[in-house]
């Protein structure tokens, strides 16, 4: 069943990449979103058969891949319950997305090229989850990369699309960068990259005295080496995840169709580093360096994407810095050793983004393409099942809920609500020397987020219409086949949370986890979280209802305001519309010095150094020194007759002072 | 198996296509088809026939199998071949490459279609030679003869300054060899043989093992490239014709890792350890420093030309690495380098056939109108950024991990060739493909002709199948491997006594 879970996407990209265009559009999306739906399925009876229920965790070799000297590397699968979690929330999301671009890309041409696409994205996200060692994941993570990249140029004649498209590709490399010197580290220091045998060493090599590792010209002990890999791995978490310094891919990623961002930047594989420091948690748990870090650059990606999220004005973009500051709140979760609630946060955070963006697409199939929410607003009426899925979307994202109010134990809120709360009250308790910093970054980041948030449904739902005429008269709800998928998505955004608390952070956690996530003994942040004081627990819903009225007065009540306040602060508002300069700075430094470094190495370097020193330099001294020889032959008998005679002048004398016998 | 000359069999049977093609007369059309059509029999033939020596091949063997061995000029050298995990298939990369080349030759030549025959098939015979070749003399016969006809194949059917290029080409390669000619006469001096099993275990003094090693890493750096002796690669590249690229790029350049993995590493192992960090820079530079010229570049095969260099710095990087990893990542990197950059330059010459231009600024969208050419260009676009999944991921990988066991510092700054891979390769897809067609010269372009597809399907295929299974590679090298370095590692621990007992006699 596994292997089935696995191998049908792949199998649908195959079908359809190969022969798409003889299987025509039709055939090309059934064939593939059925594939993703039977997929999807099986990934619930997976769900209910490992997590909830008591099946075996499973783990079987398909094929050897790379084995050389003492590394012996294998295509595998590995099902506990983490895996399970990751493969309901790939396939389910991925199935909707499948079901819903049927509708959306109708009017495209290359359907069956986006759908193998789609496919081939899926195929790649279910190896990196089902991965049984380092390798086998980094195989996944550069699948997804490649869909991703794919996907994002999808549209090929925008260069827009293009330079996106190469921007997100290298910028994940620069994390791939660290990751595949992590997977190296790994190896030298467990002398194998297969989950097992490292999760169960990692604790007595940590006991160890001895040096693991010799890094850059240092012996480290089994405490630093592994600090210096995990950091090395998160390095790879960061790009993947769109983290603060390696985020800027992730805006322009936004090139792509909506559904793409639904499914790769928002759901699935931008989730993906989240997933690996919590498959890796056994050896996280045991750097605490590491792990403070981690909790630094969540807490910072946390705030930074939600204060640029607040003046941006695509819809798109608005969502996806979203995104990147929700990443930062699994982040700080997994920094301070709640890596269930992390996961329990990707989990609700799957459905509800999802809508978000799938309600976006269908916000800019109604307006003819327009992203810019500046030309939107007054849009509720016209697209009413697309402006109430939004709405719930925007609750279950914005945390909505009432504090302290328990039905049967479980309290009362959507599924953000819940697990964004849990973080906020992990990162409250967190031990380490960031998680006070990160809790309050959190706390006003969850500020931003409801007011950002409420600003995205006001200028696009409420007000005036500001779209053209000609526009506005086209206005219309999107087919079933979009809607549909966008209300199973709402009903994910709302009650997620809710049903599923209990396994994540609650009193099944044991049962549930069954020890697929790793917590040291002195880990106890799960029980201490439950004892927050009263304001902690309140203090993310205030800032919840502060977030929605500014919002309501900046955008319903008094539109002039914001106008107002961003010529009052100029400065600011630029530095934020310009998403913090990163661009231009990473430009600066790295992008315009690569090309000029290559021009001047080939130019100077190649030409006038090595060749010029090289081989047309010895090919022009040798023509210098032949013409000049050249120049020699005179042609007049007396130089000739006149060189002779010196010479044998020459000779004569050196004989007779060398000692004469040789004459 | 062995007693059918398999080896001196597939060497010499390109010459019987020779000799038939000196047998077709006159130039019209159908005469040059007629050559085609022997060159491409006799290149398939030869392929198969090296099949078999795969299949006879023992792979717990790690010595040298499949030897003849015959006296010649009176025994001072002798007629000796063989083969081993290590250079076995470097004959099958060899045989299984020609068939594309006069594929890819079909149309595009059409002047003297003769004389290139032979040249190539010429080729082909001193190619296989070098890697079969088990006598200094005789190795050294087919290493410079090889010279010949790539130097006429440049310079007679290449582009506009394919005299320069040639030159250029013949001179660096030239100068390397003289020195390793004089290497050559100095152990024959020193050991009384030139038979390369006996050098291989016969133990040169310390001393002289450094100015052997010098002599011959003049002669293969340059081969290999080696940075800063690899300008003349991009020249010749650019110049030569698509299937002398395919040849230069896929075989050639592995004759300098073969021949650090044959002489340099097993005869001068205290030399080679002496020098592994000078080899390391070397490398190192090559990787960044080419990555970033590569990333300037306006013409197409200067392009992959230089990402050659830089992908031919790992191999250096992992053979060094002197561990197992290393080194088998070394031989699938330059075996599958053979694969995918035959591939890219074969790419190359299916819009240079169209366009006649290489500029880069020419190009754009052609996935408009030929979108089977794209497919096939991401591919192998990915395998030399080193995709997992793709062949080129695995000798990456493999080396990465070698050189990080033996020197962080190593590994970390090659690993940013991860990152530069890709930002040349992605750069240069998208100026070429992707994009608005509003070319009006490329309008018209065709997408891949019958012929095309019978060359880049199977280079696709081999490329994805020795990305997930590299395992047929990998367990054929083994053994020879681990020979290797089991002898090296045991030279190199001896040697250190040595000095240590010459220091304790000192004292």
């Amino acid at each position: 069943m596994y292997s089935a879970i696995v191998f049908l996407p792949l199998l649908g990209f195959l079908i359809v990449g190969l022969f798409g265009r003889a299987l025509g559009n039709k055939a090309s999306e059934y064939i593939t979103s059925g594939f993703l739906v039977i997929a999807a399925l099986l990934s619930w009876v997976a769900f209910f058969s490992v997590g909830i229920g008591s099946g075996p965790a499973v783990q079987y070799n398909i094929l050897s891949w790379i084995q050389s000297g003492n590394l012996d590397i294998n295509w595998a699968i590995r099902v506990d319950t983490l895996t399970v979690v990751m493969l309901v929330v790939v396939n389910s999301v991925s199935a909707l997305v499948h079901v819903y671009s049927i509708g959306y890309m109708h009017h495209d041409p290359d359907r069956p090229r986006f759908f193998a696409y789609l496919s081939l994205f899926t195929f790649a996200m279910l190896a990196l989850v089902t991965s049984d060692n380092l390798l086998q994941m980094f195989f996944g993570w550069e699948g997804v990369g490649l869909a991703s990249y794919l996907l994002i140029g999808f549209w090929f004649k925008k260069p827009s699309a293009n330079a996106a498209a190469i921007k997100a590709f290298v910028v994940n490399r620069v994390g791939d960068f660290g990751f595949i010197l992590g997977i190296a580290g790994v190896f030298v220091i467990f002398g194998s990259t297969d989950f097992n045998s490292i999760f169960s060493t990692a604790g007595a090599i940590a006991q160890g005295q001895t040096p693991v590792l010799e890094f850059l010209g240092y012996s480290l002990d089994p405490d630093t080496a592994l600090t210096v890999v995990c950091l090395l791995l998160f390095m790879g978490a960061m790009g993947k995840s769109a983290q603060f310094m390696l985020h800027t891919w992730l805006p322009d990623a936004m090139e792509g169709p909506t559904p793409v961002s639904a499914l790769i930047h928002a759901a699935t594989m931008v989730t993906a580093g989240v997933f690996m420091v919590a498959r890796l948690s056994p050896i996280f748990e045991l750097s605490p360096t590491a792990l403070t870090f981690v909790t630094l650059i969540g807490g910072t990606t946390a705030i930074f994407a939600a204060t640029v999220g607040c003046v941006q004005n695509d819809i798109k973009r608005v969502i996806a810095y979203s995104t990147c500051s929700q990443l930062g709140y699994m982040f700080v979760a997994l920094g301070v050793g709640a890596y269930s609630v992390g996961i329990f946060h990707l989990f609700t955070h799957a459905f509800f983004k999802a809508l978000l963006f799938l309600g976006a697409g269908s916000v800019i199939h109604a307006v003819s393409d327009e992203q810019d929410m500046r030309k939107m607003g007054g849009l509720r009426k016209h697209i009413p099942y697309t402006y109430w899925t939004m709405v719930i979307g925007t609750l279950a994202l914005t945390g909505f809920g009432i504090p302290f109010i328990y039905i049967y134990g479980i309290p009362l809120g959507t599924a953000g609500f819940i697990s964004k709360d849990a973080i906020i009250e992990a990162a409250y308790v967190g031990q380490n020397a960031f998680a006070g910093y990160a809790f309050w970054m959190t706390v006003f980041a969850a500020f931003l987020t409801s007011f950002y948030s409420w600003r995205l449904v006001f200028m696009t739902f409420f007000g005036k219409p500001k779209a053209s005429a000609d526009v506005m008269s086209h206005v219309h709800e999107s087919p079933w086949v979009m809607v549909v998928p966008l209300l199973i998505l709402a009903m994910g955004a709302v009650f997620a949370g809710p049903v599923f608390k209990t396994f994540f952070a609650g009193d099944a956690y044991d049962a549930f986890w069954k020890g697929a996530l790793f917590t040291s003994d002195a880990n106890h942040i799960l029980h201490e979280m439950h004892n927050v004081p009263k304001w902690v627990i309140a203090s993310p819903f205030v800032m919840m209802v502060l977030g929605f009225i500014v919002a309501w007065v900046f955008y319903i009540s008094k539109p002039d305001m914001p106008k107002a306040l961003a010529a009052r602060h100029d400065v600011l508002y630029r530095f934020l519309l310009n998403k913090w300069y990163f661009d231009e700075l990473y430009n600066f430094l790295f992008v315009r010095p690569a090309f000029k470094i290559g021009r001047f190495l080939w130019k100077s370097g190649d030409g006038s150094v090595i060749d010029g020193f090289g081989p047309d330099g010895v090919a022009a001294r040798v023509q210098q020194v032949t013409a000049r020889v050249v120049k020699l032959q005179s042609g007049y008998i007396y130089h000739y007759a006149f060189a002779m005679l010196i010479g044998v002048a020459f000779f004569i004398t050196w004989s007779m002072f060398a000692g004469g016998g040789a004459l | 198996m062995s007693d059918w000359s398999i080896l001196s069999i597939t060497t010499f049977l390109p010459l019987v296509g020779v000799f038939f093609i000196m047998l077709v007369r006159g130039d019209d059309e159908e005469a040059k088809t007629n050559i085609r059509r022997v060159a491409l029999i006799t290149t398939c033939f030869t392929f198969v026939i090296s099949l078999f020596i795969w299949g006879g091949f023992t792979y717990e063997n790690p010595g040298f199998q499949m030897v003849e061995k015959h006296d010649w000029l009176g025994g001072a050298f002798s007629y000796h071949m063989g083969v081993d995990g290590i250079s076995m298939l470097f004959v099958i990369l060899t045989t299984f490459l020609m068939p594309f080349c006069i594929l890819a030759s079909w149309t595009s030549v059409d002047k003297r279609v003769k004389e290139y025959m032979i040249a190539f098939l010429v080729l082909e015979t001193l190619m296989i030679g070098v890697f079969c070749a088990l006598d200094l003399v005789l190795f050294y016969v087919f290493f410079e003869a090889g010279l010949i006809p790539m130097f006429l194949i440049i310079g007679v059917w290449g582009g506009p300054r394919r005299v320069y290029a040639s030159y250029k080409f013949f001179l660096y390669t030239l100068t390397g060899s003289v020195l390793m000619l004089i290497a050559i006469m100095a152990m024959y001096w020193q050991a009384g043989t030139l038979d390369i099993p006996t050098l291989m275990t016969y133990n040169f003094p310390a001393g002289m093992q450094t100015w052997l090693w010098l002599a011959f890493f003049a002669s293969f750096a340059v081969k290999m490239p080696m940075w800063p002796v690899h300008t003349w690669l991009p020249d010749a590249h650019v110049e030569a014709p698509t299937a002398g690229s395919v040849v230069l790029a896929a075989i050639l350049l592995k004759m300098g890792g073969y021949g650090f993995l044959r002489f340099s590493l097993p005869m001068f192992p205290l030399a080679s350890e002496f020098f592994t960090p000078f080899v390391f820079t070397l490398s190192v530079v090559a990787i960044i420093y080419t990555s970033l010229v590569a990333l300037a570049q306006e013409d197409i095969k200067k392009l992959i030309a230089y990402s050659s260099v830089a992908h031919m710095g790992y191999v250096t990087m992992g053979i060094f690495a002197a561990n197992a990893q290393g080194i088998q990542g070394a031989l699938f990197q330059m075996l599958s380098h053979g694969i995918v950059s035959a591939a890219l330059f074969l790419c190359v010459g299916v819009i240079y056939d169209r366009m006649h231009t290489r500029q880069i600024s020419a190009y754009g969208g052609l996935v408009n109108n030929m979108p089977k050419y794209a497919v096939a260009f991401m591919i192998f676009t990915m395998a030399n950024v080193g995709l997992p999944g793709t062949s080129g991921f695995v000798g990456e990988f493999l080396t990465l991990i070698g050189v990080f066991r033996v020197n962080t510092w190593v590994a970390l700054f090659a690993a940013t060739g991860v990152i530069l891979s890709a930002a040349y390769a992605l750069f240069l897809y998208r100026r070429v493909v992707f994009g608005v067609l509003d070319k009006e010269s490329l309008k018209s372009m065709l997408d891949l002709s019958r012929r095309e597809k019978v060359i880049l399907v199977p280079l696709v295929v081999l490329t994805i199948f020795f990305g997930f299974y590299p395992m047929p590679v990998l367990d054929v090298t083994q053994a020879s491997v681990d020979a290797l370095i089991t002898h090296y590692e045991a030279a190199v621990e001896a040697g250190v006594n040595a000095g240590q007992q010459a220091a304790a006699v000192v004292q």
